[in-house]
């Protein structure tokens, strides 16, 4: 009976609590065969359907995955249309403030705050590459991180975004790695406007093509192109040497791959943690009274969602860096994302979720129902081996 | 803002839902907001995609059954009214309930409509019976590749043999209700153990610690 329970919890890490529950009831269902006085202690019952359909029911009135990918539920209204799902005419006084609330957004902060967006956006494409034209030496990676950080602070204001950050002793140092969890573009914004990273992603075309190309003339960032994604030990290997050269900015990863709703941390990949550079943590928490700061990919495309969010209140966030964190002895990628993970949740106050972000667009694996159905079957065929036995 | 007013639940429906189900208001509305975010097609209903969607149910090894309990026969789209009609069976039994009309039509959560519930899961051509094709076909779906066929139409045989009283090798409605609540008067010291997890009466049916943390955040 031991063993089924020690056997349950060393197989896929990533299935604890599902798992666990059903052991539990195993265990319980294998302890009433054992206490009943009958010959023939029935493994099989037909009741046994119950766990499965209670489980099965529960899942469809609410689960811990689907609701990750839309904006979270607000308890109050902001006053912001799109935060109120069942928005519905309820007193002259809320509408008229409502309609103030319009008034000011969109006529005067949003007209602002795109002008600050283009204004700070123009800058960087023009200054780097005009500091690209200096020959690589210390003056270049000074004007570098001056003019970077500026363009950062204008945008920074043009989302009128009130970053506090924490524990700054704890910043990102040259040759490590920065994790933080996905939210939205505007979290490479948030973090490089207080230090300087070297970014990381595939090249795009158009407007974000002009900026990363422009970028990378000032100081080098890792961008791919398309068809280099797919290869992990190439984009390993790029990694990794861009980590040894102590000389270039620490790299900014989000290993959770897509954008979650901020509510939860879901599931890292290992790729960056392979590595074997000092991962730097750090947790972004964006407060969802004053703006929802999500990127809903299916639903918004990129230009509809800065526009919502340079309409809304503002973007309140905070940001904490966390100590340094190094592979350990005997743990391997997997562990360590986890445990990155587990100290990012607990400082952003977010939901640790062992699932994948990729459940967003894809049907989650077979493996884990086999795993389910070996565990049962274990349970069945367990109780007849024991009986054999005595 | 005018699309978004037509797919808004109307009081009257409302009151209609928590008529047939016993559900309260505020549950009612939770459950129409769940039920909203599922549908992607936002068209009103559900269609099997929308429900296998969902991780923890595709993972389920009776996933499939589960999803085609909700469905009416032979149709491949539920709207709201349906989606509550079958999660009523799940609503747990008040004790003040009891005291109600006697002479008003059972409620859909009434022990023996949760009885019935899991007797269709076995039940796939609604004969009343199962016999021991549906039951080795739910079998095979709870432990996948890993007992082999012998073994597993023994374990059918046995099942049947012990639930089957009138000979017929079919289980009926009326032996599954028996089978069902056997065990549970076996022996009292277990019973009272496992009562703490997993309220045995109808197997694990009624509400655990889960099930009441999730009916909670619907009040």
């Amino acid at each position: 009976l031991l063993d089924l329970d020690t056997q349950a919890l060393s197989l896929h890490t990533t299935w604890n609590s599902f798992l666990l529950s059903l052991t539990d009831w195993a265990t319980l269902r294998i302890e009433r065969g054992v206490n009943k006085d009958l010959d023939s202690a029935s493994e099989f019952e037909m009741s046994d359907i119950f766990y499965f359909a209670r489980r099965g029911v529960e899942s469809i009135m609410d689960d811990e995955v689907t609701k990750r990918f839309s904006a979270e539920e607000l308890e109050s209204w902001n006053l912001l249309t799109r935060s109120n799902n069942n928005f519905t005419y309820i007193s002259l006084r809320l509408t008229v403030l409502w309609g103030l609330g319009l008034l000011i957004r969109y006529g005067f902060l949003l007209p602002l705050r795109v002008t600050l967006a283009f204004t700070g956006v123009g800058l960087l494409v023009f200054l780097t590459s005009v500091i690209g034209l200096l020959p690589n030496g210390r003056m270049k990676n000074f004007l570098s991180e001056k003019v970077h950080l500026m363009c950062y602070r204008i945008c920074v204001r043009a989302l009128t975004a009130i970053i506090t950050y924490h524990d700054s002793e704890n910043k990102p140092k040259n040759g490590g790695i920065c994790v933080a969890n996905h939210t939205s573009p505007i979290d490479v914004i948030i973090l490089a406007s207080d230090g300087c990273y070297a970014m990381v992603g595939q090249i795009h075309g158009g407007l974000m093509g002009v900026i990363q190309r422009s970028m990378v003339k000032a100081c080098p960032h890792v961008w791919f192109e398309r068809s280099e994604v797919k290869d992990r030990h190439l984009v390993a290997k790029r990694l990794s040497d861009h980590v040894q050269d102590k000389s270039k900015l620490p790299i900014l990863i989000f290993p959770e791959g897509t954008c979650i709703n901020n509510t939860s941390v879901m599931m890292f990949k290992k790729g960056s943690f392979e590595i074997g550079a000092t991962v730097y943590p750090v947790a972004i928490k964006y407060d969802p009274r004053f703006g929802d700061a999500f990127w809903n990919s299916s639903k918004f495309g990129m230009v509809s969602y800065l526009l919502r969010m340079m309409s809304s209140w503002a973007i309140v966030c905070s940001v904490w860096y966390l100590p340094p964190m190094s592979r350990e002895e005997g743990e391997d990628a997997v562990q360590f994302a986890n445990r990155v993970k587990a100290a990012i949740a607990r400082q952003g106050g977010l939901v640790d979720l062992l699932w994948d972000g990729g459940l967003k667009r894809e049907k989650v694996k077979d493996t884990f129902k086999e795993e389910q159905q070996k565990l049962y079957s274990k349970m069945l065929v367990g109780t007849q081996e024991d009986r054999s036995r005595s | 803002m005018g699309s978004r007013a037509s797919t808004l639940l109307r009081e009257e429906e409302i009151e209609e839902i928590k008529k047939e189900t016993g559900f309260s208001h505020s549950q009612i509305t939770r459950l129409y907001s769940r039920f909203t975010s599922l549908d992607k097609g936002e068209n009103g209903t559900l269609s099997r995609e929308d429900f296998q969607r969902i991780p923890e149910l595709a993972i389920n090894p009776l996933g499939d059954r589960i999803i085609n309990a909700f469905f009416p026969e032979g149709e491949d789209q539920v709207n709201f009214r349906g989606f509550m009609r079958t999660l009523a069976h799940f609503r747990p039994i008040e004790d003040n309930e009891k005291n109600k009309n006697p002479t008003a039509s059972e409620p859909l959560n009434s022990r023996s409509n949760k009885l019935l519930f899991a007797f269709r899961l076995y039940d796939l051509d609604r004969d009343d019976k199962i016999s021991r094709d549906e039951l080795l076909q739910v079998l095979r779906m709870m432990v996948g590749v890993n007992i082999s066929d012998e073994q597993l139409g023994s374990i059918a045989d046995r099942t049947i043999q012990e639930a089957d009283t009138n000979g017929d090798s079919c289980i009926s409605f009326q032996e599954f209700i028996k089978a069902s609540l056997v065990e549970a008067n076996i022996n009292n010291t277990s019973f009272n153990h496992l009562t703490k997890k997993i309220k045995i009466l109808m197997g694990a049916f009624f509400i655990n610690a889960t099930e009441a943390n999730l009916l909670n955040k619907l009040a």
